[in-house]
C-alpha cells in the first residue's frame, strides 16, 4: 500500500514539475497571467506531492514496512526510533527523496513569497525550479526509486550504516547540508530567469539576497556539524581530512561566499554582471558535482553509496546545465556590459574583486586536488591519491590572504580613498593586529603561519569592533539615543551589514582555532594494564576496567579510565567500541573531555579479548577545538541576523537611507558618491 | 580608470594567478601519493632503484597468513603484504585497526626504507562501505568473560 502511495506521489511530482517548467517559461515569455498562475499552483502541487512521498517514507520506516525496498535495505526492528527516522538520508534513494522534498519546499516558498510579484523574472525562475525538479523527481521514478516493492516481504532488515547511526549529530549535519545545497538552486533559478527575460540589472540579486544568505548559512552550519560529527565518531581526533566528500561540501561554499561578496559590487556599482551570473551558475553546478561525487561512488569514501547508473545520469545533467547556461550567457552578452568601472586600485570594490579571485583560485585548487586521482588514472592508468598535505599546503596561504582581506575590505570606502583616510581607518586595527602577533610570539609561538594568522586575526577583529563603534556613534549622533539603544538600532536597521560583520568575527574564531589545533595537537598511543598510569601533557590516565553491554541493536565494549588533571582527580572517561550486526568492523565512540582551553580525546584502539586485562588507547590533547564549534555558532548567529527581514521590509537590500547612513558612519564627507542602483 | 592603473591591476592579477599556479604545481609534485601492489613496488625498485625509496607511497595487498606479529606493549606490529606475486615486509607502530587479521586486504600508507622494510604511517583495512549481509560476529569470548564476570 505504502509503495503505491509513494510511487504515485513521486510520479505526480514529476508531472507537476514538467507542467511548472512549461507554464513557467511560456508564461515568462508571453506574460499571460493564467500561465504564470498555473506555474505557481504547479509548485504548490509539487510540494504537496513530495510531502506525501516524504511522509509515506517516514511512516514506512517507523512502522518497519519491509515491503518497501528502501526500508528493507536500511531499516531494522532493533534500530532506535530516532535513528530509524533519520535513516531516510542514510542511503542513496532516501537521500535523493529528501533532496527532492526540500527542493519542492523551496519551490513552494518561492511561489508563495512572490505570489503578488509582477516581476518578469519570477515566472522564468519558477520554470527553472521546475526544470531542476524534473531531474531529481525523474531519478526517483527511475534509477533511485525508494518505493520499489519487495517480495517476499522480509521479517527484518540490516539497519542503517553503523557509522550513520552512531551519533545524534547525524540528525543535524545532512539536513543542514541539503538545505544549503538545495537552497542555492533559488538564486540559480533567478539568475537563469534574468538571462531568459533579458532583465539583467541587479533585480535577480536583490530578490534572492536573503535566499542566498540563508542557503549559505545552512551550508556553513552543515559543514561545521559534519566536522563535529567526524570528530565525535571517527576516532582519529580530527575534524577535517580533505576527504572528497568534505571537499564536495566545501567547494560550493567557497563560490557561494565569493558570490555573497561580489554581488555587493554589482548592487553598488553595476559591475561584474557576467561574473556574478557565472559564479552562481558555477555554485549550482558544484552542488550537483558534489552530489555526484558523494552519491556515485566514483571516489572511495564513507559517503559513497555506490550505485551504477546514477553517476552517468548526474554527469549528463551537469553537462546539460553547463551548456545551456553558456548558451544563455552568450545570447545575452550584448546586455551584460557594465555601466561603472573601477575608479581606484585601493577601494572596497577592488578588495571584493581580489577576494573573489582568491575564492575562485581556492575552489580551483581544491577541485583539482579532489579530482586529480581521476585525471591521472584516465591519462596513464596509475592509481594515485592526493592527501591532506597538498590541501594544507595550498589552502593555508590562500586562507591567510583571505583573512587579511577580511580586515581590509570593510575598512575601505567604496570608489576611492585618500592616504589620510586610510591612516585613520587602519591605524588602530594594524596596531591591534601587530600586538596580537607579538603576544603570540611572547607566549611561545615560533611557527610562521600561526603567527601570521594571529596577527591578521587581531587585525580583522579590530576592524569588526571599529565598524560597530563607528556605527553606534553615528547612530547616537543621528538619532540621539543611548549606546545600547543605538547598538540595537543598527543591528535591526542594518541587519545584513552587521550580521555580516558578526559572521566575520565567527570565521576569525574558527580560523584561529584551526591554526592552534593544527599546530599544537599531540597524541600518544599506549597499551595499559589494569591500574597502570599513562601521562600525556597535563593529564594522567589510569586504566580501571573493561566492560561490555548488550543493547538491542548493538553490542558495546567500553573501557573506563580515571583521569587526573594537574595531579587532581578529574572524573572518568569511557571510550567505547560498538559492534553492529551489519558491520564487518566495529565503530568506535571516542570520549571527549572538553574545556575552553583544550579537549582530551580518548579512543579505544584494541583490548585483551580474552580477559580484559589490558587496553590500547590513543590519547590526544587537542587545543582550541571547542572554539571551532563556538565559531560555527557565531557564524550561524550572524547569518540569522543578516537574513531577518529589515525593519520596514520590502525595501531593497541597499536602500538610499542605508547608503547615506553608511557614509555617515564611515565619516565620508567630502565626496558624495554617485551610486548606480 | 587610467591606463597605467589598468596595467598595474593586470600585473596584480597575473601575480596572483602565477602564485597560485606555483603553489598548486609545488603541492601536487610533492604530495601525490602513488598506489602500488607489492609486485609493482618490486618492479619499480628494480627499475628506478633508490628513486622511490623514502617516497610516500600507498601499498595495497593482503596480509600474508602466518606473517603477523604484534607486540602490544611496544605497539610494534609487523606483517608481510602480498599480492601472491610479490611480497613486502611492513612495520607499523600503533594498534592495528579493529578488523585487522591475517588474510585481510589492507592499504598501508608509508615509505619503503633502505632497510628493505615498508614503514607504515597509516594502516587501513580494506572493507566495503556498502551494506554487507549481516555477519553478526560478536567477540564471543569477550562477551562470555565480561558479561558473566559482571553479573
Amino acid at each position: 500500500m505504502l509503495n503505491l502511495i509513494g510511487s504515485v506521489s513521486i510520479a505526480a511530482a514529476l508531472l507537476g514539475a514538467l507542467a511548472v517548467l512549461i507554464t513557467g517559461i511560456a508564461g515568462g515569455f508571453n506574460r499571460k497571467p493564467g500561465l504564470i498562475r498555473a506555474a505557481r499552483y504547479g509548485l504548490y502541487f509539487v510540494f504537496a506531492a513530495m510531502t506525501t512521498a516524504f511522509i509515506t517514507m517516514e511512516v514506512a520506516l517507523l512502522t518497519h514496512d519491509f515491503s518497501v525496498e528502501y526500508v528493507a535495505r536500511v531499516g531494522s526492528l532493533e534500530t532506535p526510533p530516532y535513528y530509524t527516522a533519520i535513516s531516510l538520508w542514510s542511503s542513496l534513494d532516501g537521500s535523493i527523496l529528501f533532496w527532492g522534498w526540500i527542493l519542492s519546499a523551496y519551490g513552494a516558498l518561492v511561489a508563495f513569497v512572490n505570489r503578488k510579484s509582477v516581476s518578469r523574472l519570477v515566472p522564468f525562475a519558477q520554470g527553472v525550479l521546475g526544470f531542476v525538479g524534473l531531474f531529481f523527481f525523474g531519478l526517483l521514478t527511475g534509477p533511485a526509486n525508494p518505493f520499489g516493492e519487495v517480495f517476499p516481504v522480509p521479517t527484518n532488515g540490516p539497519g542503517p550504516n553503523p557509522l550513520l547511526q552512531n551519533h545524534p549529530l547525524m540528525g543535524l549535519h545532512p539536513p543542514m547540508l541539503y538545505l544549503g545545497y538545495v537552497g542555492l538552486s533559488v538564486p540559480f533559478a533567478f539568475a537563469v530567469g534574468a538571462l531568459l527575460s533579458g532583465k539583467l540589472d541587479d533585480e535577480w540579486i536583490r530578490s534572492t539576497r536573503r535566499w542566498t544568505v540563508a542557503a549559505w548559512a545552512f551550508l556553513s552550519v552543515g559543514i561545521v556539524a559534519g566536522g563535529w560529527w567526524s570528530y565525535e565518531v571517527l576516532g582519529w581526533g580530527g575534524y577535517w581530512a580533505w576527504d572528497p566528500v568534505e571537499n564536495a561540501s566545501f567547494l560550493p561554499w567557497l563560490t557561494a561566499t565569493a558570490f555573497l561578496h561580489s554581488v555587493m559590487v554589482q548592487e553598488r556599482r553595476g559591475m561584474l554582471k557576467t561574473w556574478n551570473l557565472s559564479l552562481i551558475i558555477g555554485t549550482f553546478l558544484l552542488t550537483l558535482f558534489g552530489t555526484f561525487l558523494t552519491r556515485s561512488g566514483i571516489l572511495d569514501s564513507v559517503h559513497a553509496f555506490t550505485e551504477g547508473l546514477i553517476g552517468p545520469i548526474f554527469l549528463s545533467f551537469i553537462a546539460l546545465v553547463m551548456v545551456l547556461s553558456l548558451i544563455l550567457i552568450a545570447w545575452r552578452s550584448d546586455r551584460l556590459h557594465a555601466p561603472g568601472s573601477l575608479d581606484a586600485v585601493v577601494s572596497r570594490e577592488s578588495t571584493f574583486i581580489l577576494n573573489n579571485l582568491l575564492f575562485v583560485a581556492f575552489t580551483f585548487t581544491v577541485l583539482l586536488g579532489t579530482t586529480f586521482p581521476l585525471i591521472v588514472e584516465a591519462f596513464n592508468g596509475s592509481r594515485v591519491s592526493v592527501g591532506p598535505p597538498y590541501f594544507n599546503m595550498v589552502s593555508i596561504p590562500i586562507g591567510v590572504l583571505l583573512l587579511f582581506l577580511m580586515g581590509v575590505g570593510p575598512a575601505l570606502p567604496w570608489r576611492r580613498t585618500t592616504p589620510e583616510k586610510m591612516k585613520r581607518a587602519f591605524l588602530v586595527p594594524v596596531v591591534v593586529g601587530l600586538a596580537t602577533g607579538l603576544l603570540g610570539f611572547v607566549l611561545g609561538t615560533r611557527n610562521f603561519w600561526p603567527l601570521v594568522t594571529f596577527t591578521f586575526a587581531g587585525f580583522v577583529m579590530a576592524t569588526v569592533v571599529e565598524e560597530f563603534r563607528k556605527g553606534v556613534s553615528a547612530r547616537r549622533r543621528i538619532a540621539g539615543v543611548s549606546g545600547p539603544r543605538a547598538l540595537a538600532q543598527i543591528l535591526t536597521r542594518n541587519n545584513s551589514r552587521y550580521g555580516g560583520y558578526i559572521v566575520h568575527a565567527g570565521i576569525v574564531v574558527i580560523v584561529v582555532a584551526l591554526a592552534i589545533s593544527g599546530t599544537w595537537r599531540f597524541e600518544r598511543e599506549v597499551t595499559l594494564q589494569r591500574g597502570e598510569l599513562a601521562q600525556i601533557g597535563d593529564y594522567g590516565i589510569v586504566f580501571d576496567e573493561l566492560w561490555a553491554e548488550e543493547q538491542d541493536h548493538r553490542f558495546v565494549v567500553g573501557a573506563t579510565f580515571s583521569i587526573f588533571h594537574d595531579g587532581k582527580e578529574a572524573g572518568t572517561m569511557q571510550p567505547r567500541m560498538n559492534y553492529y550486526p551489519n558491520a564487518q568492523q566495529p565503530v568506535g565512540t571516542p570520549d571527549v573531555r572538553s574545556s575552553l582551553k583544550e579537549d582530551l580525546y580518548l579512543t579505544l584502539m584494541a583490548f585483551d579479548q580474552e580477559q580484559g586485562r589490558h587496553a590500547t588507547i590513543r590519547a590526544i590533547v587537542n587545543p582550541a577545538v571547542p572554539w571551532l564549534w563556538i565559531g560555527g555558532m557565531i557564524v550561524a548567529l550572524g547569518a540569522i541576523l543578516a537574513v531577518m527581514p529589515q525593519r520596514g521590509s520590502g525595501r531593497p537590500a541597499v536602500s538610499a537611507a542605508e547608503i547615506a547612513f553608511e557614509e555617515e558612519s564611515a565619516e565620508l564627507v567630502d565626496e558624495p558618491a554617485a551610486v548606480t542602483v | 580608470m587610467s591606463k597605467s592603473k589598468k596595467i598595474w591591476a593586470g600585473i596584480g592579477v597575473l601575480a596572483i594567478a602565477g602564485g597560485i599556479a606555483l603553489l598548486i604545481a609545488g603541492g601536487l609534485s610533492t604530495n601525490v601519493v602513488y598506489f602500488l601492489t607489492p609486485s609493482e613496488l618490486r618492479a619499480e625498485l628494480a627499475e628506478r632503484g633508490d628513486e622511490i625509496v623514502n617516497q610516500p607511497l600507498r601499498l595495497g595487498g593482503q596480509v600474508k597468513p602466518g606473517s603477523l606479529t604484534w607486540n602490544a606493549d611496544q605497539l610494534d606490529l609487523r606483517f608481510v603484504v602480498t599480492d601472491s606475486i610479490g611480497e613486502v615486509p611492513v612495520r607499523s607502530t600503533g594498534a592495528p585497526p579493529a578488523m585487522f587479521k591475517e588474510g585481510i586486504g589492507v592499504v598501508v600508507e608509508g615509505r619503503y626504507t633502505h632497510d628493505g622494510i615498508f614503514e607504515s604511517t597509516n594502516l587501513m583495512v580494506k572493507h566495503s562501505n556498502e551494506y554487507e549481509p549481516p555477519h553478526g560476529e560478536k567477540p564471543a569470548q569477550l562477551y562470555e568473560s565480561l558479561i558473566k564476570s559482571d553479573s
